[in-house]
C-alpha cells in the first residue's frame, strides 16, 4: 500500500496542551477527514505534518525520506488566509509563478473560469467563498498529488460549501491523488471521506473507516432498568438525560440480535462526536 | 442511467448501489461485456467515498455480475438471465413468506394481504 501521509508517534508539548503520541496512517487514492473539537489538536498536527513547527515522532509523506521533496507535490489551504488583501488573482499568479517551480498558470485560470472567481477583483473585495475557492485554486494550480486541508468550509454556506466538495471529488478521480481535511462540520466529510480520525485533548480517540461508522454504529435509546441488563462491553459511551439514556453502540447487527431490540437509530458524525465526547 | 442513493435509509450505500447495478444487469439496461464508470469516476457523480464504490464492485464481482480487468476497468460480466431472475425471485418469496407469517399472526386474511400488496404495487 502507498502510503500519501505517515504519523508515528507525533508528540508536541506547549505549555497548556499536549498532542500526545498521535499515529495514522493515509492511504494513496483515498480521503481522510480529521475530526474533533476547537482546540483538540487538529491544526497543530498539520502545522506538523508541513514542517511548520518542531515536533517529536516521525512523519513521512509520498514515502519519500525526504519531506522537504515531497512538500512540492503537495498543496495547502490553511485556517488562516495569507494573500494581502490588495491584490487580485491575477496579481496571485504573477507572484506564484515566481515562486513555485511546477507552478501552472493555464491550470490555475481554468481554476479561476471554473470557480466563476473575478481575476481582477481585488481580494478584499471578494465573499468568503470565493477567497476560499482562490485559495483551492491557488492550491491545486501546481499538480499536487495531497491536498491538505484545514478547515476549508469553515464559514462558508452551504452552496458554496457543495460546490468545494465537488471540487475535491474532482480531485480524487486520479487515483494517485489524496486528500488529508480537518473539519468540524462533519457532514460534509460524511460522504466523501474514506477513513475518520477523530482527536479529542491531544489524543486519537477514534480512527475508523467512514462507512462502518456509518453502518455499523448506532444509537439504542433506552430506560433505567433496560440498561441494567446491558452488558458494559456491548456500548461504548452512554449519555444520561431526564427521560431516558443514550448508549453508543459499536455494532447495530449484533446489538440487535443479542438484545432483541427494535429501535437502534442510524448515526451521524455529528452525534458520535458528541456522544464520545459528552457520554461516560 | 439512473442511480438512486437515499442516505437516510438503514440499507448500505454500497448495497445500494451494488442492487441497481444488478437489477440494470438483469434487466439488460447494461449489456455484456459494456465498460462500467471506474470507482473513481462513479464516487465523485454519486457524490460518496471511493471506499464505498469499491466496495460495490467487489460484491458484484463475487456474485459474477462483473469482471474487473486490471489497469483497464469493470466490465458486465456475461449473465445467464434466466438464473438472475431465478435468484431474485427466490428472494421475494423468502420475503413473502415473512410477510404471510406475520399477516397470520395477526389474522389478516389473504383478501386483504392481496388488496394491500396490489396498492403498494400501483403505487411504487
Amino acid at each position: 500500500m502507498k502510503k500519501a501521509i505517515e504519523v508515528k508517534n507525533l508528540t508536541k508539548e506547549y505549555k497548556d496542551f499536549k498532542l500526545d503520541n498521535i499515529s495514522f496512517t493515509l492511504p494513496v487514492g483515498t480521503i481522510m477527514g480529521f475530526i474533533g473539537e476547537n482546540g483538540a489538536g487538529k491544526t497543530t498536527t498539520i502545522k506538523s505534518i508541513l514542517d511548520i513547527i518542531k515536533y517529536d515522532g516521525e512523519i513521512k509523506l509520498m514515502d519519500k525520506d525526504n519531506k522537504n521533496e515531497a512538500l512540492k507535490d503537495i498543496g495547502v489551504v490553511l485556517d488562516d488566509a495569507f494573500f494581502p488583501e490588495i491584490l487580485n488573482a491575477k496579481d496571485i499568479n504573477t507572484i506564484m509563478k515566481s515562486t513555485y517551480q511546477n507552478w501552472d498558470s493555464k491550470l490555475y485560470f481554468k481554476y479561476l473560469n471554473d470557480f466563476k472567481i473575478p481575476s481582477k477583483k481585488q481580494i478584499k473585495q471578494l465573499s468568503k467563498g470565493m477567497h476560499k475557492k482562490l485559495e483551492i485554486a491557488v492550491a491545486l494550480a501546481h499538480h499536487p498529488k495531497l491536498l491538505i486541508l484545514d478547515e476549508p468550509t469553515t464559514g462558508l454556506d452551504p452552496v458554496a460549501r457543495s460546490e468545494i466538495l465537488e471540487i475535491f471529488q474532482n480531485f480524487m478521480v486520479d487515483p494517485e491523488c489524496s486528500i488529508f481535511i480537518s473539519s468540524h462540520i462533519t457532514s460534509d466529510l460524511e460522504h466523501i471521506a474514506d477513513y475518520i480520525v477523530f482527536i479529542n485533548e491531544g489524543k486519537i480517540l477514534l480512527n475508523e473507516k467512514c462507512h462502518v461508522l456509518l453502518e455499523e454504529y448506532g444509537i439504542v435509546k433506552c430506560k433505567k432498568e433496560e440498561l441494567e441488563n446491558i452488558a458494559k462491553e456491548d456500548y461504548i459511551r452512554v449519555r444520561k438525560y431526564r427521560y431516558d439514556y443514550e448508549l453508543l453502540i459499536k455494532n447495530k447487527k449484533e446489538f440487535k440480535k443479542k438484545y432483541n431490540s427494535e429501535v437502534i437509530d442510524k448515526i451521524s458524525l455529528e452525534e458520535l462526536m458528541v456522544l464520545m465526547l459528552k457520554g461516560e | 442511467m439512473d442511480i438512486i442513493i437515499s442516505n437516510n435509509s438503514n440499507v448500505p450505500i454500497y448495497e445500494q448501489i451494488k442492487e441497481q447495478f444488478k437489477s440494470k444487469i438483469i434487466a439488460g439496461e447494461l449489456s455484456t461485456g459494456e465498460l462500467l464508470p471506474s470507482i473513481r469516476v462513479l464516487a465523485k457523480d454519486l457524490r460518496c467515498s471511493v471506499i464505498t464504490t469499491k466496495n460495490a464492485y467487489e460484491e458484484l464481482e463475487k456474485e459474477g455480475f462483473v469482471k474487473t480487468i486490471p489497469a483497464k476497468g469493470v466490465y458486465v460480466s456475461k449473465i445467464n438471465k434466466e438464473i438472475a431472475k431465478e435468484e431474485q425471485l427466490k428472494k421475494i418469496e423468502k420475503m413473502l413468506e415473512d410477510v404471510v407469517i406475520l399477516a397470520k399472526i395477526n389474522k389478516i386474511n389473504k383478501k386483504e394481504l392481496n388488496t394491500i400488496l396490489s396498492i403498494i404495487y400501483e403505487e411504487r
